[in-house]
């Protein structure tokens, strides 16, 4: 099988590329590349990263100046035309200020930044993000973010459901959707978005950070996996 | 702004004495100039000269080991790891900017270290913070709390480095003056380090990064003085930081530094420009001229004097072979930073700047720096009285508590011993994916070396209340404990950074307190085999009621050879042996016990060093062996908190009994003597660890089983379940700060 090819973002103030470069090339032994936000090519990427971090320091609003760097135009035509984006954390949130995806973060309810492992349902196998996990696994990924609030009007939120586009809602170790498993107070415990079409994923919990036993959990492999075996 | 008339009287207000003032003069052979003064007022702060210290700090082991440059040579220490790399690492303080502005104070705590560890070549891999306040029942040290660690967040989160530990404490002599030390680990390779030297005539001096401003002019004169009812007037001398922008200097000057186009470079922190090229100019026995009209600036109608004492922030000088400067500009073009040519170097020994067509300033580097012209001065000491009172105290007169079990939840509830994961949690402690363990979950932070099979271990230690009682033993004890930390963790300590944080020095009580420290730490480090780096002394740490408890904290740096060897606190497995290692005496001496159950600070702690070094040996020994399945360092609250620790760490259970003792039962369960480690192995391994304890002369004492029944059981005195100790030791600071503000 010849090897996927993951270009990753970097942003000023990107502070996970490395971390998703490194996780594709060693545990992944997939291939991957650097695109520049001051670059207009994606260098033929078959998954386009948005990593996570502070692009730009967050400054005025999460992920609101990256989304006019030279590369986010590609990276929103490539979308457009059905190329499979992951957006993780910052990545996500810059999703959600392109419009690639609906809805706006919060701050946590807490006002504080949180970072933890977290446990994720997965709602959906149907799709090229989660086609390796089965239907209602629980992923032990963690989180670090001050702004994974997701919210979102009545009439959108209805629609993610009908459409099934939520892939991951924050659970308990043994499965339960509840407020105590929420870390962060998004809306019906969202920790992750996909478009309608499927193409695009906005997540806030780190897979790249769970693709090594030494680090607690390999599941974020399986987000990867599935990437590759699509 | 019209220039003051220089005088006696102005140096005094810049915080010169008089004798210092003569010197100038004597040195200069002239009245300075207004910006000559302020540049010598600065330079020969506390702060930035070491004038009270330096003299003891040389008493320190500061070579040998794995140690690649001697202890305060260069902005950080640099310890050798083996596979061509390199850990630079050391710790500071910024105790006076948060006491004021606990949010940025810290901040630029972590931003200023972080500088110092990249400016040497070396990208930073972890951060680690101990930090200590009033009493946490007070408002305002909730506030300081939650704004502090905030702080710390939000530059690290940004910054991209994982914090990964440290240690909190809260008692009443940080009241008014709380302590925020920052440390910082970096890895290089060998061939990448970078030197903060200034050399080669007409080679480029280059300013990099933010732009220049009015912030935190005279930080380092603030940071030396005491505390009071006027500080709050100082607020402007704290710096403003921004994570976003250190960041892109980070790596920016990594870029241009792995390219080789540097001859040198240093970081702007106290006193900036100034410090920053008088330094380097001084170390290369070199000069520099200095234009500052091409500084840039974000404010207007900045003066000579503002602009060579602004502490703005994320910055950086370097200097460069004029052939580089192109390279080295699109470099920092690239990352959208500034990067300005503002003088040459020269061979005179001389900084001239040079503002406005006017000559500000002409100076000597070499009058201005430690180990140059800056004052050394041994103070007077004297024994403070207190000690008369605190060490002959008897606890026998204390009464025996009643109920062990509700001690033991007063103890698991008391701030400084429950959980901190109320604060790491607000800290981003995995990204770079290194992390294996951290803070509140292990006896020191482990942090994986990608691309070996190596990992560094990190902690910070330091329990001021016995260094308050015994100065000369309480700072060996911070030595030996941050070693045994990281021994408990499967490494082997290499060497130590150290922030210490005393009162004023001009008082000879607080002087004899500094001395015995510094005595304390040589020994310590003599025996352990684990020289001193480098770091950084915090004097002046007094509000209107009292100085601080002397906290000379140490940052242990360790290395783990294999995987094989990590080890963490939690107990694995129902039907493991517990065994005590070390010598149970029964001392209450600054125990938590004692101060919580009993409101008494007494005793004198004591250590035998040589022993401890036997006994870290002995544990490396049984871990490299795979006799291990958990190991735990008994510190504060005692052996019955310890065990608490690795039952609600490994959500098991214990039975635990002792050999009949002639020792109250509540010394026993809570004494705090030191050099004890608590152990759990597999039955069939009992008696290899028993030979091997005889062989090495260590005590031990077989004394019970992991169990699957969650109860923590010790003997007829205590008998709790896990899930409400876990309730209560990870809960209590949680609730404590969701009722703040």
């Amino acid at each position: 099988m010849s090897k996927i090819k993951f270009g990753i973002v970097v942003f000023p103030g990107s502070n996970c590329d490395a971390d998703a470069y490194n996780a594709i090339i060693n545990d992944m032994q997939q291939e991957a590349v650097y695109l520049w936000h001051k670059e207009t090519s994606l260098q033929n990427s078959d998954v386009i990263i948005l990593p996570g971090g502070f692009s730009y320091g967050d400054y005025l609003r999460t992920g609101a100046i990256a989304k006019f760097s030279s590369i986010m135009n590609e990276v929103i035509r490539f979308a457009k035309s059905g190329g499979t984006v992951l957006g993780i954390c910052n990545g996500f949130q810059i999703l959600l200020e392109t419009g690639l995806l609906p809805g706006a973060m919060l701050r946590n309810t807490s006002l504080q930044f949180s970072c933890k492992f977290v446990h994720l349902k997965v709602e959906n196998t149907n799709t090229r993000f989660s086609s390796t996990c089965s239907h209602n696994e629980i992923l032990k990924i963690p989180i670090a973010h001050g702004e994974g609030n997701y919210y979102t009007d009545t009439a959108t939120l209805q629609e993610l459901e009908e459409h099934q586009q939520i892939l991951f809602r924050y659970c308990d170790s043994h499965g339960e959707v509840n407020e105590e498993s929420n870390p962060n107070g998004s809306l019906l415990n969202i920790a992750g978005i996909i478009n309608k079409e499927g193409n695009i994923l906005g997540m806030m919990p780190h897979p790249e950070r769970t693709t090594n036993e030494e680090l607690g959990s390999t599941d974020g492999k399986k987000i990867f996996l599935s990437l590759i075996e699509t | 702004m019209k220039t003051p008339i220089i005088n006696l009287q102005l140096a005094q207000q810049l915080g010169l004495t008089e004798e210092e003032y003569n010197k100038i003069l004597s040195l200069l052979q002239r009245t300075p100039t207004y910006t000559e003064l302020g540049i010598y007022s600065v330079m020969w702060s506390e702060h930035c000269s070491y004038k009270n210290s330096i003299a003891l700090l040389k008493t320190l082991p500061r070579s040998g080991g794995k140690l690649l440059v001697s202890g305060g040579e260069e902005n950080a220490g640099l310890v050798d790891i083996g596979d061509g790399l390199a850990v630079a690492f050391k710790i500071e303080s910024h105790n006076h900017p948060s006491a004021v502005e606990p949010y940025q104070g810290a901040a630029t705590g972590v931003g200023g270290i972080m500088r110092d560890i990249f400016t040497m070549g070396a990208r930073p891999v972890a951060a680690l913070n101990s930090l200590r306040f009033g009493s946490l029942t007070d408002a305002r040290t909730k506030h300081l709390f939650k704004y502090v660690v905030k702080g710390i967040g939000d530059y690290g989160n940004s910054f991209g480095v994982p914090t990964v530990a440290g240690e909190i404490y809260f008692d009443e002599c940080y009241q008014g003056n709380p302590l925020v030390n920052a440390m910082a680990v970096g890895i290089v390779e060998h061939k990448n380090t970078a030197s903060a030297i200034a050399r080669g005539k007409n080679n480029l001096v280059m300013i990099v990064g933010s732009s220049t401003g009015r912030d935190g002019i005279h930080g380092a004169t603030f940071a030396s003085e005491e505390i009071s009812e006027k500080s709050e007037a100082k607020r402007p001398s704290v710096q403003v930081g921004d994570p976003f922008t250190e960041k892109l200097l980070l790596e920016a000057t990594l870029e241009v530094i792995k390219a080789g186009y540097i001859v040198g470079i240093q970081d702007m922190g106290a006193a900036g420009i100034t410090c920053s090229t008088m330094e380097m100019s001084a170390k290369g026995k070199s000069g520099m001229l200095i234009d500052l009209d091409k500084v840039p600036l974000r404010e207007e109608n900045m003066t000579a004097y503002e602009i060579m004492l602004s502490e703005s922030q994320e910055r950086m000088l370097l200097v460069a072979k004029p052939e580089h400067e192109q390279k080295i500009k699109s470099i920092f073009d690239k990352w959208d930073l500034h990067c300005v040519t503002i003088g040459k170097v020269t061979d005179d020994g001389i900084v001239k700047i040079m503002y406005q067509g006017r000559v500000e300033a002409e100076v000597p580097a070499e009058t201005l720096v430690l180990g140059g012209g800056a004052p050394v001065y041994i103070r007077e000491t004297k024994e403070p009285e207190y000690l008369q009172h605190t060490r002959p105290f008897d606890f026998s007169q204390l009464p025996q508590p009643k109920n062990f079990n509700t001690v033991l939840e007063k103890l698991l509830a008391s701030p400084n011993i429950a959980n901190k994961h109320w604060a790491y949690e607000q800290y981003d402690s995995m990204v770079q994916t290194n992390t294996i363990t951290q803070a509140g979950k292990s006896d020191s932070a482990i942090i994986k070396i990608k691309g070996t099979k190596k990992y560094l271990t990190v902690k910070t230690d330091c329990n001021s209340r016995y260094v308050y009682l015994n100065p000369h033993k309480g700072a060996e004890i911070a030595v030996a404990e941050s070693a045994r930390n990281v021994v408990c963790s499967g490494g082997k300590p290499l060497a130590i950074t150290n922030c210490l944080n005393f009162g004023n020095p001009y008082k000879p009580e607080i002087y004899w307190q500094f001395k015995e420290a510094i005595a304390g730490i040589a020994n310590a480090c003599n025996i352990l085999e684990t020289p001193v780096t480098g770091g950084n002394v915090s004097f002046y740490n007094e509000s209107p009621n009292a100085a601080v408890y002397p906290t000379p904290t140490i940052g242990m740096l360790g290395l783990i050879e294999d995987a094989k060897h990590i080890t963490t606190p939690a107990f694995k497995n129902a039907g493991d042996e517990i065994i005590l290692l070390g010598k149970n005496t029964g001392d209450l001496s600054g125990s938590e016990y004692a101060k919580v159950i009993h409101n008494i600070v007494a005793g004198s702690p004591t250590i035998d060093i040589e022993f401890e070094k036997k006994l870290q040996t002995c544990c490396l020994e049984m871990i490299y062996n795979g006799l291990i399945q958990s190991m735990h360092d008994i510190s504060e609250g005692g052996i019955s908190v310890g065990l608490a620790e690795c039952c609600i760490f490994g959500n098991l259970g214990c039975t635990v009994n002792f050999a009949e003792t002639s020792l109250r039962k509540d010394f026993l369960l809570f004494g705090e003597e030191q050099s004890r480690i608590l152990i759990s192995v597999k039955p069939e391994n009992l008696n290899t660890i028993k030979n091997l304890c005889e062989e090495n002369l260590i005590p031990y004492e077989h004394i019970g089983k992991v169990t699957t029944t969650k109860e923590l059981i010790i003997g007829k005195e205590i008998q709790k379940g896990i899930e409400q100790l876990q309730d209560i030791y990870m809960n209590t600071i949680t609730n404590i700060m969701k009722q703040a503000l």
